[in-house]
C-alpha cells in the first residue's frame, strides 16, 4: 500500500471579521446556519480530518457551498485556517514563513482552476512557462520545457496563440500543461473540468487518467459530479456544509452510503457502469481440486451447493454441477476430469464493468466464475447478487422507510440535477 | 420669544474674527513661503530644466521633421493611415494659421505634465489598490483636487513659487492627475481574482504578481485613465496661461481681454486639434495592444 502524503488534522475555517472569538461556539457543535445567525460568521470547514495517499487521485465532492474550494485552498495556503494542521510529507504547511511558502508553492504543489486562470495578455507558451519563469528559470529553458508539455497535452503548434483564441477545452489543457510543467508532485484541481461540455469533459478525464498512469502524481480533484468522481477517484471524500460526511473507496460510497445526503448523491448513478465485477462478487472458499470424476463427486457431495468450480495448480479449469457429475459417474467413475465435463459457462474478468457482463450473468442458472488475466480463480457472481446491487431500492430501503425522507430528499438533490435543469434552456436557445 | 434674530440671520463670526483668521493663515503661509520658497523651487529645478529644454527642442527643430516624427509615432501607435493623414493635415493647418510655435509650447507642456502624472499617479493608484486605509485617505483628497476651482489652488502655488512654468505645471498636474490614480486603483481591484490566485498558487511573490498580473490586466483601465488625464491637462492649459505658461492659452486669454473673437477661435481650435490627436492616438494604441485579451469571437 502506498504511503500517506498529505494529512489534514482538525481543520476549521470560520469566515468573518473576528473568527477566533467565535470558535467556542463552533466547538459547542452549533450548525452553519446558527453560527451565521448568531455571529455573522460563515462556517467554511468544520473539523476536517483527512489523509491523502501518495500516487492516488483523491476526489473531494459536495454541493455548491459545501466548502470544497475552501478546503483545497488550504493545501497550498491560499486560505489561512482558523484552527488545525496540514502536513505535507511531514512538513506543517502552516508553519512555513513567507519565503518558504513561496518555494513550497513553486516546487511541491501546482493547481488547475475551474475558470482556467490563464493570463489573457500572454501567449499559450508564456502561460505554460509561467510557473517556471516564476521560479527564475531562464526564458529559453522554460520555453523548451513548456513546449514539451504542450505537446504532451496535445496542443503542439498552439504556442503563439492567446488564450482567448482557444476553446474552453483547449484552454484547460493549457492550464493542465502549466500545472504539470513545474514538476510538482502534488496537483490540485478545483472543478477543473466543470466548465467544459460533456464530450470534452470525458475526453479530459481520459487524458488525466492516462497522464496519471505515466506520471504518478498525487492528485486532489474537486468535483460536484459523482460520475466524474467515480471515474477518476481512488478515494472519494464527501463534504456537506463544511463537514466531512464520508471518506471511502468509490464502491463503498455507492454500496454503503453513510447518510441520506450521500444516498441522495448516489441514487442516480448508473451503477452498472460505475461498479466493476470485483466490487460485488462473492469470494469462493470451496473449490474442487480432484482429478477424477469419482473424487470430484465425493468433494461435491460433502459440499452444501450442487455446483462447484474446478481449480488446479494451473488455475481455473471450469464449472461442475452435481447433477451431471452423477451421470458421468454412472458412465465411468475413474475417468479424468476434462473439458467435456464442464458446464457451458464463460468466466468473467474482475475489472469488467457490470454493464458488460450483465446479459450472460442474468441468463446463467449458476453464479458466474470470476477469473483474472492470469487464470486465477477469484470468486463468483450470482444473478441475485447482481440484481440486488443494480436495483436502486435495495440500498435506499433505509431511507425510504423513513417517513420524512421524501421531502428531505427533494431538498438534497445533488447539484448536477439542478444544473441540468438550468442548462437545458440555454443549450436549446 | 423676544430674541429670535438668530433664526433670520445666520449666527456668523464677526467681521473682525474672520479677518483675524484670514490674516493669521495668510501670514503664516507667507512666512512659510519666504522661508522655504527657494528650497522648494530648487527641488523643481531639474523638471524646469527639462521642460525648457524640451520646449526649445520642439520649437527649434524644423517643422517638417517635427511633423515627420509625430507622424511616425501616430502610425506606430495606431497602424492607421486614416488617422495619420488626419493628424498631418491638422498640424499643417495649425502652422499655416501661424500658431506653430504656441502649439509646440503647449505640446511640450502637456507631454511633461502627462509624464509626471503617470509617474506619480500609477504608484499612488497601486498603493490605493493594496491598502483599503490608504484608499480611504486618498479618496477625499482626489475629490477636492477635482472639484476645487483651479484658481483657488493657483493662489498658494503662485505665492510659493511666483509666476512661471513650474507653478503652471504643478497646477496642471494637480488638476489632471486624479483620473489616472482612480482608474489605476479601480483597474487593479477589478483584476480577475482567479488569475491572481493562480499566480499566487504558482509561488509568485508580491512583486511578480504586480508586474506579471495586476498591472497588465489593469492596463485597459490605466490607459483610459491616462487618456482622461491628457484631456484634462489640455483643458487646464488656458487657466495655466494666466500664471505665465506660454502656449496656446495665452492668445486665448488675450482675446478674452480684448474681445478678439477670431483669434480666440483659432487658438481654441488648435487646442481641440491637439486634444483629438492625443485622444485618438492613445485610444488606438490601447485598443491595438489589448486586442488579444478579447479573443477572436468578440
Ligand atoms: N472569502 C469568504 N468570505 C466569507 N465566506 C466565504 C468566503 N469564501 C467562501 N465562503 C463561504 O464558505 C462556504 C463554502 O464555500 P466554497 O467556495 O468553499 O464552496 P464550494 O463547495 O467550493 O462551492 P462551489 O461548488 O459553488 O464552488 C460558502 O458558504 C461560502 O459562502
Ligand atoms: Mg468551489
Amino acid at each position: 500500500m502506498s504511503n500517506t502524503l498529505i494529512e489534514v488534522k482538525g481543520l476549521y475555517k470560520l469566515f468573518g471579521s473576528n473568527p477566533k472569538a467565535h470558535m467556542p461556539l463552533v466547538h459547542q457543535g452549533l450548525g452553519k446556519d446558527e453560527i451565521l445567525a448568531q455571529t455573522g460568521h460563515t462556517l467554511g470547514l468544520k473539523d476536517i480530518n483527512l489523509s491523502i495517499k501518495e500516487g492516488d487521485i483523491s476526489v473531494i465532492m459536495g454541493l455548491s457551498g459545501s466548502g470544497k474550494s475552501t478546503l483545497i485552498r488550504h493545501f497550498n495556503r491560499l486560505i489561512e485556517p482558523t484552527e488545525g494542521q496540514i502536513l505535507v510529507g511531514g512538513t506543517d504547511v502552516m508553519s512555513l514563513a513567507e519565503k518558504d511558502l513561496e518555494q513550497f508553492r513553486r516546487h511541491r504543489m501546482s493547481m488547475v482552476f475551474q475558470r482556467f486562470g490563464l493570463l489573457p495578455h500572454r501567449t499559450v507558451l508564456d502561460n505554460v512557462s509561467f510557473g517556471l519563469t516564476i521560479q527564475g528559470i531562464k526564458k529559453k529553458e522554460a520555453n523548451e520545457r513548456a513546449i514539451e508539455w504542450l505537446e504532451t497535452v496535445g496542443l503542439g503548434g498552439y504556442e503563439n496563440q492567446y488564450p482567448a483564441q482557444l476553446s474552453g477545452g483547449q484552454q484547460q489543457r493549457v492550464g493542465l500543461a502549466r500545472a504539470l510543467a513545474t514538476n510538482a508532485d502534488i496537483l490540485l484541481m478545483d472543478e477543473a473540468f466543470s466548465a467544459l461540455d460533456p464530450l470534452i469533459r470525458s475526453e479530459m478525464q481520459d487524458q488525466l487518467v492516462e497522464l496519471q498512469e505515466k506520471l504518478q502524481k498525487t492528485i486532489i480533484f474537486i468535483t460536484h459530479d459523482l460520475d466524474e468522481a467515480l471515474r477518476l477517484g481512488n478515494n472519494i471524500a464527501i463534504l456537506k456544509d463544511g463537514e466531512l460526511v464520508q471518506d471511502d473507496k468509490p464502491e463503498e460510497i455507492l454500496l454503503n452510503p453513510a447518510t441520506d445526503y450521500v444516498e441522495a448523491f448516489v441514487r442516480d448513478v448508473n451503477r452498472a457502469r460505475a461498479l466493476t465485477v470485483e466490487t460485488v462478487m462473492q469470494p469462493q472458499e470451496f473449490r474442487i481440486t480432484a482429478t477424477t470424476i469419482e473424487e470430484a463427486l465425493k468433494q461435491m457431495r460433502a459440499h452444501k451447493d450442487d455446483y462447484a468450480y474446478h481449480v488446479t495448480d494451473d488455475g481455473y479449469q471450469g464449472m461442475l454441477s452435481q447433477e451431471s457429475l452423477e451421470e458421468y459417474y454412472q458412465e465411468d467413475k475413474t475417468a479424468k476430469l476434462t473439458e467435456e465435463h464442464y458446464e457451458d459457462l464463460e468466466p468473467i474478468a474482475p475489472d469488467a464493468a457490470l454493464e458488460e457482463i450483465l446479459p450472460e450473468t442474468l441468463a446463467s442458472d449458476y453464479p458466474v466464475p470470476v477469473v483474472d488475466e492470469e487464470g486465477e480463480f477469484m470468486g463468483s457472481l450470482s444473478r441475485d447478487a447482481l440484481a440486488e446491487v443494480l436495483s436502486p431500492e435495495a440500498s435506499s430501503e433505509e431511507a425510504n422507510t423513513d417517513k420524512s425522507a421524501p421531502s428531505e430528499e427533494g431538498s438534497e438533490t445533488p447539484a448536477e440535477k439542478d444544473e441540468s435543469k438550468v442548462k437545458q434552456p440555454t443549450t436549446s436557445a | 420669544m423676544a430674541d429670535a434674530s438668530w433664526l433670520t440671520s445666520f449666527p456668523q463670526l464677526s467681521r473682525m474674527e474672520l479677518l483675524t483668521i484670514r490674516k493669521t493663515l495668510d501670514g503664516a503661509y507667507k512666512a512659510f513661503s519666504r522661508e522655504y520658497g527657494d528650497a522648494i523651487e530648487s527641488i523643481f529645478h531639474p523638471i524646469l530644466a527639462f521642460l525648457v529644454w524640451f520646449e526649445k527642442l520642439l520649437i527649434n527643430t524644423p517643422w517638417p521633421i517635427i511633423i515627420l516624427v509625430i507622424g511616425a509615432i501616430v502610425y506606430f501607435a495606431s497602424r492607421s493611415w486614416k488617422l495619420l493623414t488626419g493628424v498631418v493635415i491638422a498640424l499643417l493647418l495649425v502652422g499655416f494659421f501661424g500658431m506653430w510655435e504656441d502649439t509646440m509650447s503647449t505640446l511640450s507642456m502637456i507631454t511633461v505634465c502627462t509624464l509626471i502624472s503617470i509617474v506619480l499617479g500609477i504608484p499612488i493608484g497601486i498603493g490605493m489598490a493594496r491598502s483599503d486605509r490608504f484608499q480611504k485617505v486618498m479618496m477625499p483628497i482626489l475629490d477636492v483636487m477635482q472639484t476645487m476651482p483651479a484658481f483657488v489652488y493657483l493662489i498658494p502655488v503662485v505665492m510659493l513659487l511666483g509666476i512661471g512654468k513650474i507653478p503652471g505645471l504643478i497646477s496642471v498636474v494637480i488638476y489632471a492627475i486624479p483620473p489616472v490614480i482612480r482608474l489605476t486603483n479601480l483597474g487593479i481591484r477589478l483584476v480577475d481574482s482567479e488569475v491572481l490566485e493562480a499566480a499566487t498558487a504558482f509561488g509568485a511573490n508580491g512583486r511578480q504578481r504586480l508586474f506579471n498580473v495586476q498591472i497588465p490586466l489593469a492596463m485597459p483601465n490605466i490607459m483610459a485613465g491616462i487618456n482622461q488625464t491628457i484631456m484634462m491637462a489640455l483643458a487646464m492649459v488656458v487657466v495655466a496661461s494666466m500664471i505665465g505658461v506660454k502656449g496656446l492659452g495665452q492668445p486665448v486669454l488675450k482675446s478674452i481681454q480684448n474681445q478678439y473673437f477670431t483669434l480666440g477661435l483659432f487658438n481654441g481650435l488648435a487646442i481641440v486639434a491637439l486634444a483629438i490627436i492625443f485622444d485618438r492616438v492613445s485610444q488606438a494604441y490601447a485598443k491595438r495592444s489589448q486586442k488579444h485579451m478579447k479573443g477572436a469571437h468578440s
